[in-house]
């Protein structure tokens, strides 16, 4: 029984797991390239013949499905003796009574996996949302002015390699309470490649295109949306994704150091309780829900970017 | 003649990491309502340079241009740019790119199905109506030059500015468009200026051809007036002793007077 439910497993979770790796650190290249091909490919598909498609698809899901089993064969051979950690076996029994209910509620410090997720993703919100509100206006204006952009490049250059956790007690004592200092940490760690990446984008809007609004003589408010802003979109977008993926490795940590309700926190009340299978556990949904923020961004800036261009 | 451009002592010098660097000097030149001028010159003689300075764009270090009796004092919609790489907005429809350009200029007179009509009109002109909705990447290079001289055409500018249009097609796209630009000219009477390194380009457009001396510190080395009538057609010029006579003229100044190219600017 252990070896089907083990593989089941293997089948829905690890795709995840090998993909992140992958992705975070190509998804700059492979996107554009997706693109094109999007749209040139469009018409050919469609005479694809069903086996082929089959087999296409075949051989694009057979090598992370196989890099999944590797990996969940060689947790079981190290685990399968004994000892502190669990093995894959134990794990998807605990999982499968954690998700059985999810959304329970036993008192402030112990309740579903689901709610904690949930209130991990409302703090990254909001952290991420101010940063936005912040960092993309702040970014277009030291794009356009090189005389702003000099004066506070210094500062971001300084603060922007200050791990994010750092800003923690800052936040506690300026906020006094624990939720508004995480979130504040999450606004802190996002807001750098929003505005670097909107500046840049700024920067490098084709001079041609400038000159094309100068000739036009176009008002400053027609320059900015039809001009600057579609010019500006995907490294804007960029500076989101980057900001994101940050954020969700931050909110661990840093809902470890704060408590309450959380993913990171939960991860902590597990490791307080031993409850080893519910930390790995952890991890999984922790990759997972990244994963899919990732993907959802990437999406966005697909969709987007094709409006746009 | 009617001075409809006026340049009048005009120098640029530019300054460098270098020191100074003059790229033109003493350009007087003007240009009469109507009339069609060719720059020509080898590559860095400043011909780019001296359009910009008539669109505005860049200011002049000595003397001054005038427009229709008024200082140019920057660039605006009555001197129409066509640029050498189209410079059409990606993330518009060849439309929503002329579009643009009329809404500005006329915006403020007219109403919405005025300003559609005349967007309609601009790309009907350059024969693009079936490619109207398309973007700019999906549309062929000539297509987009096209383009580029529909949007500036659709401002009804006073000048027309056009700054190696043709410099990036193929032999025979670039004939058909001259073709049609020729055609269009005749039609609205527009004063062009463009820039060309085509010998036979602009012998065959221009009411007068002038041709800068090498940089730096170029200016004009000799006015060269094509006095073909109109209509002109490539094949029947071809064969003309007129027509035959202009172009060596201006590959005699090209290669023979101006032919040092590197030791100058070296």
């Amino acid at each position: 029984m252990s070896a089907m439910t083990m593989s089941g497993e293997i089948g829905t979770k690890k795709p995840v797991d090998r993909d992140n790796s992958v992705s975070v650190a190509a998804t700059n290249v492979r996107e554009p390239a997706k693109e094109m091909k999007m749209e040139k490919a469009a018409a050919p598909v469609a005479g694809v013949p069903m086996g082929e498609k089959l087999a296409n698809l075949g051989k694009a899901i057979l090598p992370p499905v196989l890099g999944l089993m590797v990996l969940i064969g060689i947790w079981h051979v190290a685990t399968h003796k004994g000892g502190s950690i669990p093995g894959p076996a134990q794990v998807w029994d605990a999982a499968v009574v954690l998700f059985s209910d999810p959304f329970y509620r036993n008192g402030p410090n112990d309740q579903g996996i689901g709610w904690n997720v949930l209130s991990s993703l409302q703090r990254v919100g909001i952290g991420f949302g101010f940063a936005a509100l912040v960092g993309i206006p702040l970014g277009f204006i030291l794009g356009r002015f090189a005389f702003l952009s000099s004066m506070v490049n210094p500062i971001i250059s300084l603060l922007r390699p200050v791990s994010p956790l750092a800003w923690l007690p800052i936040g506690l004592l300026v906020f006094k309470k624990a939720d508004p200092a995480a979130t504040y940490t999450i606004f802190i760690c996002s807001i750098w490649p929003m505005i670097m990446n909107t500046a840049q984008g700024v920067q490098r809007v084709p001079q041609d295109y400038l000159n094309v609004a100068r000739v036009l003589a176009l008002s400053e408010w027609k320059v900015v949306t039809k001009i600057l802003f579609p010019a500006v979109l995907p490294y804007m977008l960029t500076g989101i994704r980057l900001s994101i993926g940050t954020a969700w490795l931050v909110i661990v940590a840093a809902e470890m150091l704060t408590g309450g309700v959380g993913i990171g926190f939960w991860v902590w009340d597990e490791w307080n309780n031993l409850k080893v299978e519910h930390i790995i556990i952890a991890i999984f949904v922790i990759g997972i829900v990244g994963l899919i923020l990732e993907q959802a961004l990437i999406l966005l800036a697909k969709k987007l970017t094709k409006e746009a261009s | 003649m009617e001075k409809f451009v006026q340049i009048e002592r005009v120098g640029q010098t530019f300054d460098t990491k270098k020191g100074k660097f003059v790229a033109l000097r003493d350009i007087d030149l003007n240009i009469a309502q109507g009339e069609f001028i060719a720059l020509i010159g080898h590559s860095g003689c400043g011909k780019s340079t001296l359009l910009n300075l008539i669109a505005g764009l860049t200011k002049p270090t000595t003397g001054v241009l005038l427009c229709d009796g008024r200082e140019i004092a920057g660039p605006g919609p009555e001197r129409a740019v066509v640029f050498q790489n189209h410079s059409l907005l990606p993330w518009l429809t060849c439309f929503e790119n002329i579009y643009l350009a009329v809404e500005r200029v006329f915006g403020g007179k007219e109403g919405k199905p005025k300003l559609k009509a005349r967007t309609q009109a601009a790309i009907e002109l350059v024969g693009l109506a079936h490619a109207a909705h398309k973007y700019p990447n999906e549309i062929s290079g000539g297509m987009k030059q096209r383009v580029g001289i529909a949007r500036a055409l659709s401002m009804e500018p006073k000048v027309l500015l056009m700054d190696e249009p043709f410099g990036a097609l193929d032999a025979l796209t670039r004939a058909k468009l001259q073709d049609e630009l020729m055609k269009i000219c005749e039609a609205t009477k527009a004063t062009t200026v463009m820039v060309t390194h085509d010998v036979d380009e602009a012998v065959l457009l221009s009411d007068r051809i002038v041709m800068m001396t090498n940089g730096p510190a170029a200016t004009i080395g000799e006015i060269l007036e094509v006095k073909l009538p109109r209509p002109r057609d490539r094949l029947t010029l071809a064969h003309d002793p007129a027509y035959i006579d202009y172009r060596a003229a201006v590959l005699e100044f090209l290669y023979e007077k101006q032919a040092h190219v590197e030791k100058v600017a070296a």
